[in-house]
């Protein structure tokens, strides 16, 4: 287990995407599978930094967990900002055009179509966003 | 992430390397906004991108909506990780992919 805590803001992401990919060398992650979970860190981390908290601003921690047998990474990301379950959040239409398409919603959608699994649960005043995938 | 820009006559080429994501998309964001006035087409080589996300994905879809009256816009040497999150959101189907 290692865990890393970084101020939410979007200019900490390449420390929270550097922590990660150390972390997933150490275990050995195919390339591919490390960029798919880099996208999703960029992902959870941007919607923390931008809705988390007011002006105010605050903090976003990031915890790495292996499961060796299962080859199995899970990253769950902890801030004690607004209550916020991205998982409600409802998948954009991506057979509409171009023209059509609304902003929002594109990033949670993409790192729950790349990932195996993703959880939330609010807890003791904190938000906790799980990601799990088989390396 | 580096953006090489090669511009001839009306048309512009930009080749991206690195990574097109939340930290970075503002900055080619800022190079199109510059840029794609006065130019007919748009070339985007990817081949040296290693990923994008969602940000980079909604820089790709303004440039593409300012484009698609004029010369139209075309993403060329897209590597797989890339490759699979156009397909996952269906930007597949929106961009001209070569």
């Amino acid at each position: 287990m290692a865990e890393i805590t970084l101020q939410a803001v979007v200019s900490s992401i390449p420390n929270a995407t550097g922590f990660i990919e150390g972390e997933l060398e150490a275990v050995g992650c195919p390339l591919k599978t490390q960029m798919q979970i880099d996208v999703a860190v960029d992902e959870v981390f941007t919607n923390i930094a931008s809705y988390a908290y007011g002006d105010e601003g605050g903090s976003a921690t990031i915890r790495f967990e292996f499961d060796p047998e299962t080859r199995t990474v899970e990253i769950t990301f902890t801030d004690s900002g607004v209550p916020f379950d991205p998982m409600t959040m409802k998948d954009p239409d991506v057979t509409l055009s171009a023209e059509e398409r609304p902003i929002g919603g594109l990033g949670i959608f993409l790192v729950k179509k790349t990932m195996d699994s993703v959880s939330y649960q609010y807890r003791d005043g904190q938000n906790q966003l799980t990601i799990r995938k088989k390396i | 992430m580096t953006i090489t820009k090669n511009q001839n006559g009306k048309d512009l080429e930009i080749a991206l390397e690195g990574r097109l994501d939340t930290t970075t998309a503002p900055d080619l964001e800022k190079e199109l906004k510059a840029d794609l006035d006065g130019i007919d087409t748009l070339k985007l080589d990817f081949s040296k991108l290693d990923y994008i996300s969602s940000a980079g994905l909604r820089v790709l879809i303004s440039a593409h909506k300012v484009m698609a009256p004029k010369g139209g816009m075309k993403v060329v040497n897209v590597n797989e990780i890339v490759r699979e999150v156009f397909d996952v959101t269906g930007f597949s189907d929106v961009l001209n992919i070569e």
